[in-house]
């Protein structure tokens, strides 16, 4: 089964490059002078404060942040041993956030999931709004529908996310009676999930999707539109006509086919750069995804929280682009079919 | 009799401009061929279109009726709306395009597109649908049905491509079928079977058939009905064979004089020379290595030229025949010194009163003496081009990079050049769109003539062309070659062209010259399996000759299925014989 050999291929390679990026994500964290504890062992110093600093000396040594740089980094993933034995990454040890004094698995738990959430909404919605209005573009193009939907493209593009944000909120709220900001009821916070959770959840999702989604939507409209414009013109649409096809039928059986191999590339590309584009918005919007934390832990060299987040968001994108790669040799026999014998 | 299908007074035009078919009417009768007779810009593609309404968006027929006699009833195509129209499309009325290799869809396998038609218009199982189409497979040619059917088209030949489109288009039996250029985009061989196989098809279906085509030769083995269309207007019609015989109208004998034709009677020539010669190619080989794609299979070898000896005497025109594949382009860029032969390959250059150049060891200086005297035109005028540039620029552009002259000359001896290819010397400030594709063509061989070259390799250089242009092109490249003392290398896939313009033929097929002579030698006394077959395959304007189908299987199939003394396998190749003085032969002593 060649797919199946493609797709175990195609993982392996997925782990190795994860195995480079962790590498790459350790180096650069640890790229600018000092550590989290040496930074406050430093000023617990400075303003005499000896008691703390036994406690940061002992978290250092606990941490086996006073040995050596590659050492570190051998037991922050798990492959030596440090001081409690074999407890890195590998063995599902995320490591202890300096900045809030709590196992990074811990604060990130549930804006782990959310953030996935969020984002798989954000590109469904991104899908459902563009591949429609992008071959109705395409179909009726140079009518009024095709004008109408590049105006509200172009305008969903130019449109700042957070500005569009704040709007949403203020309307849905006024008119749908729409929750404003977080991702659900602060009262199922830290609670188990339960029906009326997910119903809280769901409510809370449809603002930030939108927001989210919006820009993507378009552009990938846009790209859309131009791609079957071109396949419109090619011969075997004729054909298709020929043979005594619908239109509609036609349209989704033969150049939607063809122009939508590009889109099913993009999927790996969708997905971090909306994790990292949706930051701002999370902050604005008050969503409990990874975007703001990764942003304290950055500032505050936090280090085991901000590698870990980088990893995470490095996880996405390779599976988004292993998803797509396996996804397109299904697709596209010119790919899968290469070299075999006519 | 009721006929089949009878267009009047057919109008048709794009947006507000003048109409691009005027007043065509014609009428075909069941089991009938119609031909639509046509240059570019004609209309018969459009006219041809117009019945099924397959039109462009901004096209719009303005007057006329097309009325469709089927199963007892007469429907007016014209009127009846898009939805009843569907049943008729692919069901009663099928059609067939020009390029087989992009009007099949890229993603989908062959069976689904071709069972798809009686999905459409048949009721019944999938299981019916699948051995209907298995058998039409079978009908068409496919050595293997249910391999085609799981078969994407990228994965077929160009010929069988078109035996494809052929089977969606017979699946459903429709009462017409529309073939638009059917077999312009295939080798002649390839050619001659699927007209073949068309015309079978046609006896055994009682359809009728109207057949789109610019060229003469199909017309008269396969028409009984002639239409001659030029700029939209119908110039002739009537019953194909007194049309053929005695052309009435200008237009129509004008085509027929342009319609290049292997001479029915041939005497054997003269060998050519053997001394100054200004180009000489000595065991020259070319593989090239495909890799396999996976570490488990070892890369394939393929050779595109195999040990090809050919010498060009000076002032003449050799001419290198095959199909796509045969390795004739590879030759050509090889004799440029473009592409590096094997190693045990030679070329050799001439200069007039100068010593030979090794066309693949030249010294810098001997590179730039080289280039200048060896130049090419290529097959294709609308890409060879830079749309960017005015015509001034691309023809001083080659004397601006060997820095010979003043700005002053080389305009001058652009407008020269011009004057030569029957160009007007205003034109120079012009831009590449501005003229039609035998004005390119002109352009194309001004600018090889901007050098004062001594050898010119001609890659189909008339290929793109209409067929009345083309006969102006070759008859350019005939008088600059007799007046200027030129030297051709000629590269085509047509016998015919080669015809006229060759004083010897080289007939290659998988890298290797099966036969070589001179073109009335060959036409007289053709030896090779392979060359019989491309000169049986050639469709002449002359109702007296039809394709021999018989000769073209013969030789048009692989080398292994050629009588035992022409047969060659990657191993065990004949040699090169010389037959007779100035023909050779490639066969088992």
């Amino acid at each position: 089964m060649p797919i199946l050999r493609y797709a175990i291929y195609r993982f392996a390679t997925m782990l190795l490059t994860l195995l480079v990026v962790s590498v790459m994500v350790f180096v650069i964290i640890n790229l600018p002078p000092g550590d989290y504890l040496s930074n406050q062992i430093a000023e617990l110093r400075a303003s005499g404060q000896e008691a703390g600093v036994a406690k940061a000396e002992f978290l250092r040594t606990e941490y086996a942040l006073d040995r050596p740089l590659w050492q570190q980094y051998m037991i922050w993933v798990g492959f030596m041993p440090g001081p409690n034995g074999f407890a890195g990454l590998v063995q599902g040890n995320f490591g202890w956030s300096f900045e809030f004094d709590r196992p990074v698995s811990e604060i990130v738990g549930e804006s782990l999931w959310l953030t996935v959430l969020v984002n798989l909404a954000a590109v469904l919605f991104v899908y459902m709004v563009a591949l429609p209005l992008g071959v109705l573009a395409a179909a009726k193009s140079k009518t009024w529908i095709d004008y109408t939907s590049a105006f509200v493209g172009y305008l969903g593009l130019a449109t700042p996310n957070f500005l569009l944000a704040l709007i949403l909120f203020y309307y849905g709220h006024k008119y749908f009676d729409l929750p404003i900001g977080g991702l659900m009821d602060p009262a199922f916070e830290g609670q188990p999930m339960g029906w009326d959770k997910a119903r809280s959840i769901l409510i809370h999702l449809i603002v930030p999707t939108f927001v989210i989604g919006t820009s993507g939507a378009s552009a990938m409209m846009q790209r859309l539109r131009a791609n079957m414009l071109d396949e419109l013109g090619k011969p075997y649409v004729e054909t298709a006509i020929a043979k005594g096809m619908s239109p509609s039928r036609m349209l989704t059986k033969y150049p939607l086919r063809v122009a939508f191999n590009p889109f099913v590339a993009d999927i790996g590309n969708l997905l971090p750069a909306m994790v990292s584009g949706s930051v701002l918005v999370s902050v604005v919007l008050g969503l409990q995804t990874i975007g703001p934390t990764l942003l304290t832990a950055l500032k505050t060299q936090d280090q085991f929280l901000s590698a870990f987040v980088l990893m995470f968001v490095a996880l996405l994108t390779l599976m988004g682009t292993m998803i797509s790669d396996v996804l397109l040799v299904l697709l596209d026999p010119r790919i899968r079919y290469e070299g075999r014998d006519a | 009799m009721t006929p089949l299908l009878s267009v009047e007074n057919l109008s048709i035009g794009f947006g507000r401009d003048e109409a691009v078919v005027r007043d065509v009417s014609f009428r075909v009768m069941p089991g009938e061929t119609l031909a639509l007779v046509g240059e570019s810009g004609s209309g018969k593609t459009v006219t041809c279109r117009a019945v099924l309404r397959i039109l462009p968006r901004n096209a719009q027929i303005r007057s006329g009726t097309v009325m469709l006699n089927s199963g007892g009833k007469s429907l007016d195509l014209t009127t009846m709306g898009e939805r009843r129209l569907r049943d008729v499309r692919g069901n009663q009325v099928a059609m067939i395009f020009q390029e087989p290799m992009r009007s099949l869809s890229p993603l989908h396998r062959i069976g689904n597109q071709v069972s798809e038609v009686l999905w459409l218009h048949r009721e019944g199982s999938d299981s019916d649908a699948k051995r209907q189409v298995l058998d039409t497979f079978a009908r068409v040619g496919f050595p293997d049905p249910e391999r085609a059917y799981r078969s994407y088209p990228f994965e077929l030949s160009g010929g069988m491509r078109q035996r494809a489109m052929i089977a969606m288009a017979m699946v459903a039996k429709p009462d017409l079928l529309i073939a638009d250029e059917p077999t312009t985009a295939l080798d002649v061989t390839t050619q001659a079977q699927v007209l073949g196989l068309i015309k079978e098809l046609q006896r055994e279906t009682g359809m009728g058939l109207i057949l789109v085509t610019h060229d003469l030769g199909v017309v008269a083995n396969m028409a009984e009905q002639v239409v001659v269309m030029h700029r939209g207007r119908i110039m002739e019609a009537g019953a194909a064979e007194p049309l053929l015989r005695s052309p009435a109208h200008p237009y129509t004998r004008q085509l027929f004089n342009a319609a290049p034709s292997i001479p029915a009677e041939a005497k054997p020539a003269p060998p050519l020379p053997d001394q100054d010669l200004i180009l000489q190619m000595k065991a020259v080989s070319k593989t090239y290595t495909m890799r396999a794609g996976s570490a488990w299979r070892p890369d394939v070898l393929i050779h595109a030229c195999r040990g090809i000896d050919l010498k060009l005497p000076r002032g003449k025109t050799l001419a290198i025949v095959g199909e796509s594949g045969s390795g004739k382009t590879t030759a050509a860029r090889i004799a440029l010194g473009a592409e590096l032969p094997d190693p045990g390959g030679e070329v050799l250059f001439r200069p007039k009163d100068a010593d030979p150049i090794a066309v693949h060891h030249m010294s810098r200086s001997e590179r730039t003496a080289f280039q200048r005297q060896a130049q090419m035109v290529f097959q294709d005028p609308y890409s060879s081009l830079s749309p960017r540039m005015r015509v001034l620029d691309a023809l001083t552009e080659p004397l601006e990079i060997h820095r010979i002259g003043t700005r002053a000359e080389r305009r001058d001896r652009a407008a020269e050049m011009l004057r030569q290819v029957g160009l007007n010397p205003d034109m120079l400030q012009r831009y590449p769109h501005a003229f039609s594709g035998g004005q390119r063509q002109r352009l194309s061989i001004a600018r090889a003539m901007m050098l004062d070259p001594s050898l010119i390799v001609c890659d189909e250089p008339t290929s793109a062309l209409d067929v009345s242009v083309q006969e102006q092109i070759l008859t350019l490249l005939e008088d600059i070659r007799d007046r200027m003392g030129l030297s051709y290398l000629f590269i085509s896939h047509d016998l015919a062209v080669v015809a006229r313009i060759a004083d010897e033929v080289a007939v290659m097929r998988q890298g290797l010259v099966v036969e070589q002579a001179p073109p009335d030698t060959l036409f007289y006394n053709p030896k090779h399996p392979y060359t019989k077959a491309l000169i049986a395959a050639q469709p002449t304007p002359d109702i007296d000759r039809p394709i021999d189908l018989k000769l073209v299987a013969l030789g048009a199939g692989a080398p292994e299925s050629w009588p035992d003394g022409f047969r060659f396998s990657d191993t065990v190749i004949p040699s090169l014989t010389e037959l007779e003085p100035g023909h050779k032969v490639r066969y088992h002593v």
